[in-house]
């Protein structure tokens, strides 16, 4: 299929979002297609990828990033709009569709700041078209550059002379590659970027007129529904497709392999014929037991990696005055999105379209052409906004669901999943368990060693496994698993960017030494292993769940020390910015110089606490120290928190409202899975499959104080920013538990049966 | 299939469906309606609350014969972008939103609360919230925006 990037416009404008380029002239629009072959048919070192100026002086930006209603949508428009001087109103942002934005891969792992807002990509274009619209004024009035001044898309001389960027470009190419050299606008001069936006998109939000996927409508459009199995596992025996036939409304019973769906003319319908489809299954394997996942996932065979290695740990350990030894474990959690994952896919014998709220629309458009038999160049998927996503949630599957239901009729379907599937079939934040041990000389921790399990299976679906989503497997593909390595010695740079390290040791690899801290008798050993349920990127993946047990760690240290906990830290801690945020957030919190636990605990009551928690989020992608004020009820084991301190660098900040908006979500998102989320199984299948099984926090909870401190440091890198305050808030709400109780909980989530359970033990003389 | 009524926003509309069907698949599916949404289909997180009988109803649990004569609103009926109600107006002023998922059951829940008792507490108010989800928590600027509309009704 020939498909020009005009038609794609024209055929998405009246059904998504308004497409301003939809205007532009044909001779220019066709110019941009045709398809290409993969990774991309528009090419990201091409200006005219990224930016057009319409002849309306509109400038319209393709970006290969997208918002999940975190801000960026509003972020990216700020910088298209500071670097080409244009008031915001006067930009256009298209996200992410393969018929007209670069293929940026996905959207996570907070990158799209890095990505996007540095010395590449979409910040880059737009600096090379200010560049280039400077370069065609100064021509047009024999003027050399630095002579011109340019505000609100006007460029003029310093006399009465004045042109347009419209009138210099207008509906053109530029026929441009990117420069490298082409000069950015620095924060000092910034007026649009860094100054607190409002979102974009909020008025439509709150006015009930934001269309999300789940809005999107096809004419002609069908609703489909899948018939998940009833265990993990289990294998389709056969089908009878009678037990459906009377359903007024159902058009068609969808068989492939072990993937079962119904197509129904209205939605309510399709959930009748999905309840009510006769279907014999093969039994699964089973499950292990929940009760001794932990101990399971050490025995098995693992994929192993070194991220560092001193070769002395073991004999500072052995001939140490004092070692320190625990264990954390933190529990599969799920993205649980309030609106359950939905998509639209129409299927035509020449090529498909899906609407769809995938972070990766280029490895989804591969994947859906490998599922469907389609050439790739026509496949278009097209991002829009679904519930909020938190990384992999069930996004990616429900649409090669609703591609495969809509191969089958060859009509336009939208599937959306019921909650139960939502919540039993996405890929989980995966289990983990960390292992450490250090050695203390006097105050000063001289050795760390640290060795973590963590379970896998799938994950992204990439370009071309479409088995790592539940979708692809029940269709017959294999999934990713794990195959079990022995761990390499450790090569190249430090980076712990799966923070599998504790920000104290020193990082040292050949004599390089990448870590924020000062331990250098040190050792990394990561174990990946084979998980029973789908695995994937949910919110700070592996940096979470490790974070939380070096942060406590570290705490037990410094309680054993004696301590002052951010003193202790600062000791041990040589990155200024990470010190930085410590001072700053002990400022902010009145934090008061003193060990763990509180002088005179209660024995009865309430008893309050505070705890802090820092982290290099990816060791490089922002800095972030929370502190955090608790009260434990000791008689029924309840945590409340009350307030939460933070204080963030992520290097310039490109909005700080927006900033906020989503670390103040990001914290209360944290103390949920801190307190309350795990996932649970019987011997066959998820049991967490409502908001009763797994509960979240409602908004009329008790919600604590939240207070951020922005260290706007306007010298560096732009960082992300989506998860860095998250990965600390278990660990700072961990280390208040013993502050207020002496008590040290390992295992999260800090529900009140299980902080009971710990105290009463204790008080009992047992070793929690 | 049967021909039903249904007064929603202000205007009348006839569809032509199962009378079980639930609410929302009417207001979502035959009316092209984008404020109330599917989070559940359990009456358990409030994404696809209306109102109708000045009470606030989960549209996912109520079928659509349940109605009767009594006009639904929906987050769209309130007020419109260009001239939004005042209790959006507070949420727009606030920022109080991050997906905004879950908009419907938080802005009309509370709107209810107020409507029937302009000085309830704090307390009253978190305990009608607590059957409301977001999963974003940007539960502490839609509460300001709550507050901030609960003031401005006062004076």
């Amino acid at each position: 299929m020939n498909v020009s990037r005009r038609e794609f416009l024209k055929g998405s404008g009246a059904l998504v979002v308004t497409f301003g380029a939809a205007s532009l002239p044909s001779s220019y629009a066709v110019a941009q297609g045709p398809f290409g072959a993969h990774p991309s048919h528009i090419d990201p070192l091409k200006l005219d990828s990224w930016i057009v100026i319409g002849g309306d002086g509109i400038v319209t930006a393709y970006t290969g990033k997208c918002d999940f209603g975190q801000g960026m949508f509003t972020a990216q428009s700020q910088l298209v709009a500071e670097e080409l001087c244009v008031s915001l109103g006067r930009v256009r942002l298209i996200e992410c569709d393969t018929s007209v934005c670069a293929d940026e891969g996905t959207t996570s792992g907070s990158q799209s700041t890095p990505t996007n807002f540095n010395t590449s990509n979409l910040a880059q274009a737009a600096a090379t078209a200010r560049e280039a619209l400077m370069n065609l004024a100064a021509q047009r009035f024999g003027k050399p550059i630095d002579q011109l001044t340019v505000a609100e898309g006007v460029i003029s001389d310093k006399t009465e002379r004045r042109v347009t960027y419209a009138e210099l470009i207008g509906n053109k190419r530029f026929n441009l590659t990117l420069s490298k050299t082409a000069k950015r606008r620095t924060p000092a001069e910034w007026t649009v970027l860094g100054k607190p936006v409002p979102s974009l998109d909020r008025v439509a939000l709150i006015a009930g007129q934001f269309e999300f996927v789940h809005n999107v409508r096809v004419p002609g459009m069908l609703h489909g529904r899948v018939v998940r199995p009833p265990s993990v596992g289990a294998t389709v025996a056969s089908v009878d497709e009678s037990s459906v036939r009377q359903i007024p409304g159902l058009l068609k019973v969808v068989v492939r392999n072990n993937f079962l769906g119904v197509v129904a003319e209205k939605q309510s319908e399709a959930i009748k014929a999905a309840r009510r489809l006769k279907v014999s299954w093969n039994a699964g394997p089973g499950l292990p037991p929940q009760k001794t996942l932990y101990e399971g996932l050490r025995k098995q065979p693992s994929r192993d990696v070194l991220e560092v290695d001193s070769k002395d740990v073991e004999q500072r350990l052995a001939s140490a005055r004092t070692v320190v030894r625990a264990t954390y474990t933190y529990p599969y959690q799920m993205h649980g999105s309030l609106g359950t994952s939905c998509a639209v896919a129409d299927v035509k014998p020449d090529g498909a379209t899906v609407w769809s709220a995938t972070q990766s629309v280029y490895p989804t458009r591969s994947i859906v052409a490998k599922l469907l038999g389609l050439p790739l160049d026509s496949v278009r998927v097209v991002y829009v906004r679904g519930s909020g996503c938190y990384g992999l949630n069930g996004a990616d599957a429900v649409s090669f669901d609703a591609a495969v239901l809509s191969h089958a009729l060859g009509k336009p379907i939208r599937v959306q999943l019921s909650r139960e599937d939502e919540m039993a079939w996405e890929n989980f934040g995966s289990a983990c368990i960390v292992e450490q041990r250090a050695a203390i000389e006097g105050s000063r921790i001289v050795a760390w060693d640290c060795e973590n399990w963590m379970a896998s299976k799938g994950g992204r679906p990439g370009y071309d496994t479409p088995g790592n989503v539940v979708t692809g497997e029940l269709l017959g593909y294999a999934p990713e698993t794990v195959s079990p390595q022995t761990a390499a010695e450790p090569m190249g740079k430090f980076e712990n960017r799966s923070n599998f390290a504790p920000s104290y040791i020193a990082g040292c690899v050949g004599g390089n030494c990448g870590g924020a801290g000062t331990v250098l008798s040190e050792r990394v050993l990561s174990h990946t292993v084979t998980s029973p349920f789908f695995t994937g990127p949910l919110r700070s993946p592996s940096r979470i769940q490790n974070t939380f047990a070096h942060e406590c760690f570290m705490d037990e240290l410094g309680a054993g020390a004696k301590a002052d906990p951010i003193e202790f830290r600062i000791q041990h801690l040589r990155d200024e910015r990470l010190i930085a945020v410590l001072n700053s957030a002990a400022e902010a919190a009145k934090w008061e110089k003193r060990a763990s636990p509180k002088p005179n605990l209660a024995k009865t009551g309430i008893a309050s606490g505070r705890g802090v928690a820092c982290v290099i989020y990816e060791g490089n992608n922002g800095y972030v120290a929370l502190i955090a004020d608790i009260t434990v009820d000791l008689a029924s084991g309840r945590i409340q928190p009350h307030k939460f301190v933070a204080a963030l660098d992520c290097g310039p900040v490109s909005n700080p409202d927006g900033l906020r908006n989503q670390s103040e979500g990001g914290i209360l998102q944290g103390m949920s899975r801190a307190l309350v989320e795990e996932v649970t199984w019987d011997d066959k299948r998820v049991t967490s499959t409502d908001w009763e099984s797994y509960p979240s926090p409602y908004v009329g909870m008790e919600v604590p104080t939240v207070d951020i401190v922005l260290l706007n440091h306007t010298t560096g890198a732009a960082m992300g920013a989506g998860e860095t305050a998250i990965t600390v808030v278990a660990a700072a709400i961990g280390n208040a538990i013993f502050d207020a109780t002496g008590v040290r909980i390992r295992q999260v989530p800090f529900t009140a049966e299980r902080v009971r359970a710990a105290l009463a033990s204790t008080s009992q003389g047992g070793v929690e | 299939m049967s021909k039903i009524s249904l007064k929603v926003n202000g205007r009348l509309h006839e569809v032509d469906v199962d009378s079980a069907t639930p609410l929302l698949f009417v207001l979502a599916d035959e009316l092209g309606l984008s404020g109330p949404k599917f989070g559940c289909g359990m009456a358990q997180c409030g994404a696809c609350t209306v109102i109708v009988r000045r009470q606030v109803v989960r549209s996912c649990v109520m079928p659509v014969r349940a109605v009767g004569e009594d006009e639904v609103t929906t987050l769209e009926g309130l007020g419109a972008p260009e001239k939004p109600h005042a209790i959006q107006q507070a949420f727009i002023d606030e920022g109080a939103a991050q997906c905004g998922f879950c908009l419907s059951g938080v802005i009309l829940t509370a709107k209810v609360v107020l409507d029937e008792k302009p000085n309830a507490s704090d307390e009253e108010m978190r305990e009608a919230l607590g059957g409301v989800m977001c999963r974003c928590f940007a539960h502490i600027r839609m509460l300001r925006a709550i507050r901030r509309y609960a003031d401005t009704r006062k004076a």
